[in-house]
């Protein structure tokens, strides 16, 4: 048998080597039985509804703590449809024609989701996929079998399919689960994003010709870093990725040793490798995977979680848990960063059309010093006996950043003349995520400690591409030439002031990234806990001299396809 | 019976966040509310009915309303497209 390659978007880095299991939707087998009267088996559907909306609620509340509002925002919608009229007089009709509540609720959402399926706006046509897993999940639920889609998977194997729902990704949280594979997808597809958050190789947008030729147990090589899968793999192929693996589970052993030190290139040059983390849970999980801090804490769960603002005390009780479970390590904390894309109930929004360029973030917290004090006060105060540092999201602008200030040095006065204790040595720094702020930045940085670059809204902005529209995903190329000018303008900028640059992006953590990111200079790293021990491997393994060389060769490339061809051969060279 | 025509600005339609906002602007009333697209009808308390109207941007819609609070139901959705839900033009 020969090898087929195919090539999809490498969505996770990381390779795999295993069988496949292709995930087919569950069958879901409808019973054959006499229906009890309409109201019975209406009935029926009312408590399914329920149960229903339950699951989404708990669905929601892990997706919003892992994935974020974004992508729990699919829920809200699942959960409107559970009790649409439309569904239910679809219901009804069936159950009064005789039909059994199974077949009613399989046919009624089938129908609807065909209906919303064959518009011809793709847009529209696009809630159909979720329309039929709400069906799905109805059905399931009227059937007694319990929420649990991939966990069969009862040996280690990569997970095929065409396209994941957002219940199926939820569901793939598997100690068996070795990685990922779809046909359909890009970066920003539910898939990918949980990927990387699990630290799972995973390709995505395979296309549908590859699927016709993998069946449960193919073998398969994933590699989630230079976006290939392989079918049945030749030996000499095998024996290829066989020994990158084997390197890279030697390295792992190393890794581990590593991670629990200090980051330092291969001639010495010290950077710190911090962690991205959203409560102290992860907090633990940071200190495990060997973070030296945290380089982004994210505030908004406190927010978005509950119906009113949380209060000083809320917000005190929250920052300390954190401080706590990081030691000694410094933590910056990011100020409220939310939009008008993921509104809490309490604020009052304008619908936006550009959510993104709207009221958010530092613009949200300049208008509402209330709020913003709150939280200053609350950070201020937690921070008495730890290394907290402070950092304002989405700044475009020198006088956001005196007026913030401003609102600081208000809020110390307050605390002094109250006589409250506090901790007066916290460093203040800025996000640096729009364009402006690089154009700004030798300004920006004369007022404050330190820039801190925000990959994901900087690619966004600087590409004018919207992250969460699929349509457009492919354009959206954190290696593009035109960002790493940015980040390589911002980190000079801020070395001609004698302060540090860190980032908090996702770049931050991506292994071709890394090497050009330590030849610009860049001082701290921070990513999700897992890419961690991976990230001061390779650090490790770059002298100063040759990652300046890197990044100097890559900045004279004029496309993001060249930069990343580049930088897989030059990962190759280091990983074999 | 109320009934009312109005043209929709919205770029994106009765799609996502603006049909969400519509169908909890009907729900908050009691009345029987349709909304009709070209030839299409449907419910207007229904996201899956609103979303197959399939209503896109300069699409000119009709709004029934028929109950108790029939003006009430028709001012606050009329408001609602009107305001663009609440976006820039």
């Amino acid at each position: 048998m020969s090898e087929t390659i195919f090539k999809g978007i490498p969505a996770s880095d990381g390779i795999v080597i295993g069988p496949a299991f292709c995930h087919h939707p569950l069958q879901l087998e409808i019973p054959s039985r006499f229906p009890g009267s309409v109201q019975d088996e209406l009935r029926r559907f009312r408590s399914a509804c329920e149960q229903a909306e339950k699951e989404l609620e708990a669905i929601k509340a892990s997706v919003l703590r892992r994935s974020g509002p974004e992508t729990a925002a699919i829920f809200d919608a699942h959960k409107m449809m559970v009790t649409d009229p439309m569904l239910y007089d679809a219901v009804q009709s069936r159950l009064e024609a005789g039909q059994i509540i199974e077949t009613a609720v399989s046919d009624a959402s089938e129908e609807l989701a065909a209906m919303l399926g064959s518009m011809q706006d793709e847009l529209f046509a696009a809630r159909e996929a979720d329309m039929r897993d709400v069906g799905h999940r109805l059905l399931r639920i009227l059937l007694g079998i319990p929420d649990t889609s991939i966990n069969k998977l009862q040996a280690p194997a990569v997970i095929v399919a065409y396209d994941l729902t957002p219940s199926d990704t939820v569901s793939l949280q598997s100690g068996f689960t070795l990685g990922f594979c779809t046909a359909a997808g890009g970066l920003t597809s539910h898939v990918a994003i949980l990927a990387r958050t699990l630290g799972l190789p995973a390709v995505v947008g395979l296309g549908k010709q590859a699927l016709d030729q993998i069946s449960d147990g193919t073998k398969l090589v994933l590699d989630g870093t230079a976006g290939s899968v392989t079918l049945d793999p030749q030996p000499a192929t095998l024996q290829r990725y066989e020994s990158m693996r084997e390197k890279a589970s030697a390295r792992l052993a190393t890794m581990q040793i590593t991670s629990s030190k200090n980051a330092v290139t291969a001639d010495g040059r010290r950077v710190e490798v911090g962690a991205n983390i959203g409560d102290a849970d992860s907090a633990g999980e940071a200190v495990r995977f060997g973070a030296e801090g945290v380089g982004l804490l994210r505030t908004e769960f406190l927010y978005l979680q509950n119906t009113r603002p949380p209060d000083e005390e809320q917000q005190m009780a929250a920052y300390k848990s954190v401080f706590d479970a990081m030691g000694n390590r410094p933590v910056i904390v990011r100020t409220l960063d939310i939009g008008g894309d993921k509104p809490p109930a309490y604020l009052k929004f304008d619908v936006e059309l550009n959510p993104f360029l709207g009221w958010r973030a530092i613009r949200i917290c300049l208008d509402d010093h209330p709020l913003f004090k709150t939280q200053l006060r609350a950070i201020l105060r937690a921070a008495v006996g730890y290394r907290a540092l402070i950092m304002y999201p989405m700044i475009s602008s020198v006088e956001e950043l005196r007026a913030a200030n401003a609102v600081l040095a208000e809020v110390r006065a307050e605390l002094d003349s109250a006589g409250l204790d506090y901790a007066r040595e916290v460093p203040v720094g800025i996000m640096v995520e729009t364009p402006a702020a690089v154009m700004m930045a030798d300004a920006l940085a004369l007022e404050c400690d330190f820039f801190s670059l925000g990959t994901n809204d900087l690619t966004q902005y600087t590409l004018a591409v919207d992250r969460t529209n699929e349509r457009v995903a492919k354009l959206f190329q954190p290696l593009h030439p035109a960002v790493l000018r940015l980040i390589k303008k911002t980190i000079d900028a801020a070395h001609q002031q004698g302060k540090w640059v860190g980032m908090c992006g996702e770049l931050a953590g991506m292994q071709k990234a890394i090497p050009i990111l330590l030849g610009l200079g860049l001082d701290e790293f921070s990513m999700a806990p897992r890419s961690i021990p991976e990230a001061k491997w390779l650090i490790g393994k770059f002298t100063d001299a040759r990652a300046k060389e890197i990044a100097e060769l890559v900045l004279n490339k004029t496309t993001a396809a060249e930069i990343e061809e580049f930088m897989v051969g030059v990962l190759e060279e280091v990983i074999r | 019976m109320q009934t009312t025509s109005i043209v929709v600005h919205n770029k994106v339609g009765l799609h996502a966040r603006p049909a969400a906002l519509f169908v909890q602007a009907a729900m908050a009333h009691q009345s029987k509310i349709t909304v009709t697209n070209g030839e299409k009808s449907g419910n207007a308390k229904s996201i899956i009915g609103i979303l197959a109207l399939g209503v896109q941007q300069n699409d000119k819609i009709t709004i029934n309303a028929d109950g108790t609070d029939e003006v009430e139901a028709l001012t606050a959705l009329t408001k609602l497209v009107e305001n663009n839900f609440g976006e820039p033009v």
